[in-house]
């Protein structure tokens, strides 16, 4: 399982790394990016769906 | 102001000022959306709104067919003369592509997370001043004692402005926001004193450089080139304008709501872990904000014949009540774990000061109710509500309950 953000629809709402900061970090514009190669174990793959939950951009996409 | 007669029908008149709409306009945006998603007016020259979620997502993401060049509406319809391209008035909120990316990616980086979560003591610790100030009242005003004050001291800051000045500060957001019904040459005529005082500003720190947004505006280069003189006044206009009415509006309206739903207030005191997710409903259910667009040529889009030139107001507050794109949309669920809100826009206009919003409301909530755990409204029908495109509580006396 991997999580991903699509850059091109990524508008720097930040909703991602703020409610997983684990996960998601922010670049200098303050756009969204992954931190490290995005693998998830099952704990963080209920993060990663709660930031895909809340991502008005609808930038975020998770392989299964 | 120019005297209209009240909107009989939101349908084919809509109004954004008129008296109906201003004080609740929620139930008019659910009538609208059950059967006209978009609705037409011939006020201010012409305009549309759409009131669906999808309807708002597909203009603010177009813009090939729609233009920012002017994002409040006023009573003068613009032509050519009014789009000085490719700057426009107040980039990058006024841009469109390909300028827009270039003027947007000039500001964010002063708008990112790192400096703005930098900021936190200060707005702090000016939330803790102005309850001080108003330690022992029974009675205070969540708008024009405690709300009205925060966004002013943290713009001024940014900016580099001397911090006697944050009264001037409000008052031009009054002329430009509240000016919006005002006959065009008048509305000019106020814009005078503004212009004058963001002149002698850059003048000020051309002469003494520091470290503000005003002197990165004036240093920064593109292309090896500094910016324009116009540039640089249209994006300080533009952090005044969207960076006070805005945040003042959504730190007034989540205080009305939590004086008037002690459950969810209860809630917030006692389970601190709720802030992040309230914070974000506050946003959705609140929204202050709609913007606008123009139509840049005659179409048939999204089944109406739009003019050149009409107005588009984007009813972000009204898609964050769609029951299509939200479940619940009109209950306010303090706790809600699913929410795409659009209170900060769509697309590449995304409200770029949003993290310095969502940090002055966050700890405007959070030191108001660890001072006050329980209050409410102290006259719920003198609440008060500002006219326009930004929305949010003006007047709004509040009791402490000890």
């Amino acid at each position: 399982m991997k999580v991903s953000i699509d850059a091109e629809r990524c508008q720097g709402h930040g909703r991602c790394f703020s409610l997983a900061p684990g996960l998601f970090d922010f670049d200098d514009l303050g756009n969204g990016v992954v931190i490290g190669d995005g693998v998830l174990s099952d704990e963080t793959l209920e993060l990663a769906r709660l930031a895909q939950a809340n991502c008005p951009e609808h930038a975020i996409f998770i392989e299964e | 102001m120019i005297d209209k007669p009240p909107v009989e029908d939101f349908a084919t008149g809509w109004d954004h000022a008129d008296a109906q709409w201003v004080a609740d306009p929620y139930p008019i945006w659910d009538d609208l959306r059950g059967r006209c998603p978009v609705a037409h007016t011939d006020r201010y020259g012409g305009g549309w709104f759409p009131s669906t979620h999808a309807g708002v997502s597909q203009i603010a993401n177009d813009t090939i067919n729609f233009t920012s060049r002017t994002v409040i509406i006023n009573n003068g319809r613009p032509g050519e003369d009014a789009m000085p391209a490719p700057i426009g008035v107040a980039p990058p909120i006024s841009s469109d592509p390909p300028f827009h990316q270039i003027a947007r990616r000039l500001i964010l980086p002063a708008f990112a997370p790192g400096p703005i979560n930098a900021l936190e003591p200060r707005v702090r610790s000016l939330c803790v001043d102005l309850l001080d100030r108003l330690d022992g009242h029974e009675v205070v005003n969540g708008g024009t004692e405690y709300a009205q004050y925060i966004p002013p001291a943290v713009i001024s800051r940014m900016l580099g402005f001397p911090e006697a000045d944050e009264d001037l500060f409000r008052e031009f957001v009054h002329i430009v926001i509240g000016g919006i019904d005002l006959p065009e040459q008048q509305r000019i005529e106020e814009f005078q004193p503004i212009e004058e005082y963001f002149t002698a500003q850059i003048e000020d720190h051309q002469a003494n450089p520091r470290d503000d947004l005003t002197s990165y505006l004036l240093n920064v280069e593109v292309g090896g080139e500094k910016l324009a003189l116009e540039h640089v006044f249209g994006t300080m206009i533009l952090v005044l304008i969207a960076g006070i009415d805005t945040s003042w509006s959504a730190i007034g309206a989540s205080l009305w709501h939590l004086a008037k739903s002690p459950h969810d207030l209860e809630r917030l005191v006692n389970e601190p872990e709720l802030m992040p997710f309230a914070i974000e409903e506050f946003l959705r259910f609140y929204a202050p904000v709609t913007m606008a667009r123009l139509v840049k040529q005659d179409m048939e889009y999204l089944g109406c014949p739009m003019k050149e030139y009409d107005w588009i107001l984007l009813g972000f507050p009204a898609a964050n009540r769609d029951p299509a794109a939200f479940k619940d949309a009109n209950r306010f669920i303090i706790d809600r774990q699913e929410n795409r809100h659009l209170a900060f826009g769509l697309g590449i206009h995304r409200c770029a000061g949003s993290n310095l919003a969502r940090l002055e409301l966050r700890v405007a909530i959070e030191e108001f109710i660890k001072r006050y755990p329980r209050f409410e409204l102290a006259d719920p029908s003198a609440v008060t509500w500002a006219p326009g495109q930004i929305r949010g509580p003006r007047n709004l006396p509040i009791r402490i309950l000890r």
